[in-house]
């Protein structure tokens, strides 16, 4: 098991390190932090002095080095645009983006996974075809039609919440929702399909020939078999958390991590992009890893698989 | 003269099937008295093992069933899905054809075990346990103490159709349905689970179902045998004389189909044509295109199962002494 997680932590290291060097070239590529930081409209003794300072007159791979150097050192570098720590200019955005991820993973989880094992539980009546009415709609309207959407009804129509901003708990409540209905509607069609491919398994009529009431066999037997294609899912949403929202934070002018990387992206502002990249990649990876290490929990097949040596039967 | 364990009366069973209900068993009874062991066999499809998922409501809830359920005499049919299951495991068990994906994977061989155990006598956890592991040694698994943790992934089939044994024998049943047990497994251990059953309804003087399409396999462990064709039981009679004297032509090609170890040398015969389909039976006996004795009145009426002797039961114009038919034809 730890030398199945080294393997891991190791690959993950390499994907660390592919995103952030692909991210320095394509931006330094595309854009040239000086001009956009200080408009093109800047004296040009001011853009000299701002590349001297920053450093940008140096070659690109000479630049890369040394990001990947004070990488090594734990210096994620300092924003272009204040001269602020970047580190401290994203890590002050995390707790508002959770502010609205985390409410919308437990919509996600709590509403997806109940709407699909309902769906599956009675299949093929109005119930389920309601609920996969309602999931494939979340599932094909696009976040920002549908966060526009509910902004129209509910603050521009209604009144009831306001459009955009971070002032209140009031304000939170339409992203949340945004994110909460498309992730609901993705974790009901997975789960319905694996508790149906489930409930067919010859295992759950001998628990029925055993004694056992039906949702005896629902709960002790079905649940524990569904939940293994269903954690993949969750995991995904897991590692989303802090990156997950671009397009809901820029709809709602929320000001998380997400619309940080969008002005940041825009402004060239390389070494703050990175620390969001940098960030982003290592929550994926660890709610990956996170997921592989509680698959080998729920599914015993897999833990020999990985564990080595199966035992022998008879 | 008490009422005999279990009475299936003119079951039918009816399948949706792209609009329309086509009928997998048409009128099937059936007696099964305690402790006796029963041979149930046909080929796929004949609806053996359908009888016994309708009698045990274990069939999906979209087929129809009708017909009567009688278990120590009083009907069950009218319980509901959550009574049944007070009656399947305790009463009757059950036991599949394919051991390994019957079983949990998600859940230990002693759990599943267990699990039945205090359903129906209602141990706690520890006592549960070692009833467990005092039913994986009945059922000859060997270091029973150390299978008890493993997944059904990591035993053989073999083992595995040992632990559904176990799992059916947990709620001391009066009857143990076995559909198929030994069809997925290698034939040096088939003979082994069918020891292992025979042995099992001696100990326990539980009455035993055999259901399998290989007649060769119920002669040894059982004492009377049904043999079903398209839906119907076609004949009933005690092991030795459908052996010594079977009656009806159908098994008289199943009989003819099987090699015979001790005997002389001879042609194996096989019946020819293809079991006709569920949803456009011929009009008259369902064997009647496949009939080698086949004469003009079997193809326009259906035989009845009636009595050709002293617990004996042919569905067959021909069988019947020789009188009206066949000698009008």
């Amino acid at each position: 098991m730890l030398g199945y997680i080294a393997s891991r932590a190791f690959r993950a290291l390499v994907t660390i390190l592919l995103v952030l060097t692909f991210a320095f070239f394509i931006l330094n590529a595309t854009g040239d932090p000086a001009i956009l930081i200080l408009s093109a409209d800047a004296p040009p003794e001011a853009i000299a002095a701002f590349r001297e300072e920053w450093g940008l007159n140096a070659p690109l791979w000479k630049q890369y080095l040394g990001y990947l150097w004070n990488l090594a050192h734990g210096e994620l570098g300092r924003s272009m645009r204040d001269g602020r720590d970047a580190w401290a200019v994203v890590s002050e955005r995390i707790p508002v983006t959770l502010a609205i991820t985390i409410p919308a993973l437990i919509i996600k989880l709590v509403i997806g996974i109940s709407a699909g094992i309902i769906a599956a539980l009675w299949r093929d009546t109005w119930i389920d075809r309601l609920v996969m009415a309602f999931s494939v709609t979340g599932y094909t309207v696009p976040s920002f039609v549908l966060g526009l959407g509910l902004m129209l009804v509910f603050a521009v129509q209604l009144g009831w919440l306001p459009a955009a901003g971070a002032d209140s708990w009031r304000h939170a409540i339409l992203p949340i929702v945004t994110l909460g209905v498309a992730g609901a509607a993705v974790l009901a069609r997975f789960t319905r399909s694996a508790m149906l491919e489930v409930l067919g398994q010859p295992f759950i009529r001998t628990g029925l020939a055993k004694g056992l009431v039906w949702r005896a066999v629902v709960i002790g037997h079905a649940f524990p078999n569904a939940a293994i294609p269903t954690l993949t899912i969750a995991g995904f949403m897991i590692g989303s958390l802090v990156a997950g929202a671009v397009v809901v934070e820029s709809v709602f002018a929320w000001p998380g991590v997400g619309r940080l990387l969008v002005s940041a992206v825009g402004n060239r502002d390389l070494m703050v992009v990175q620390a969001i990249l940098l960030l982003v990649t290592v929550t994926m990876v660890s709610a990956n890893l996170i997921v592989d290490i509680v698959y080998g929990f729920v599914d015993p097949r897999l833990r020999t698989a990985r564990g080595g040596l199966a035992r022998g039967g008879t | 003269m008490t009422s005999p364990l279990v009475e299936l009366k003119d079951l039918t069973v009816d399948f949706p099937v792209g609009g329309n209900w086509v009928r997998a068993l048409h009128g099937v009874s059936l007696t099964i008295r305690r402790g006796e062991a029963l041979g149930l066999v046909g080929e796929s499809g004949s609806g053996k093992s359908v009888t016994w998922l309708a009698a045990t409501k274990l069939l999906p809830a979209k087929a129809r069933i009708a017909g009567e359920v009688l278990l120590d005499g009083r009907p069950i049919q009218g319980l509901t899905r959550d009574q049944m299951a007070g009656v399947r495991g305790k009463r009757v068990a059950l036991i599949f054809q394919d051991p390994t994906s019957s079983l949990n994977p998600v859940h230990r061989v002693g759990t599943q075990i267990a699990e039945a155990v205090r359903l129906h006598r209602g141990f706690d956890a520890a006592a549960a346990r070692a009833e467990a592991r005092r039913l994986l040694d009945r059922v000859h698994i060997p270091s029973a103490a150390r299978r008890i943790d493993d997944y059904p992934h990591e035993l053989s089939g073999g083992t595995n159709q040992r632990v559904m044994i176990a799992v059916a024998l947990a709620g001391e049943p009066d009857l143990l349905v076995a559909d198929e047990p030994t069809t997925a497994l290698d034939v040096t251990i088939q003979a082994q689970i069918l020891d292992l059953l025979a042995e099992m309804r001696r100990e326990t003087g539980m009455a035993l179902v055999l259901i399998s399409h290989d007649l060769g396999i119920v002669a040894d462990i059982t004492d009377r045998v049904a043999v079903m064709y398209a839906g119907r039981i076609v004949e009933e009679a005690p092991v030795d004389a459908l052996f010594d004297d079977p009656r009806h032509p159908y098994t008289q090609g199943l009989l003819a189909a099987l090699p015979d170890v001790g005997g002389p040398r001879r042609r194996l015969t096989a019946i020819h044509g293809q079991v006709p389909n569920p949803a456009a039976l011929p009009p008259g006996c369902s064997f009647a295109p496949r009939c080698p004795a086949a004469i003009a009145g079997c193809v326009t009426a259906i035989p009845s199962l009636d009595a050709v002797a002293a617990d004996r039961r042919t569905a067959c114009f021909r069988a019947r002494p020789a009188t009206s038919l066949e000698i009008a034809a």
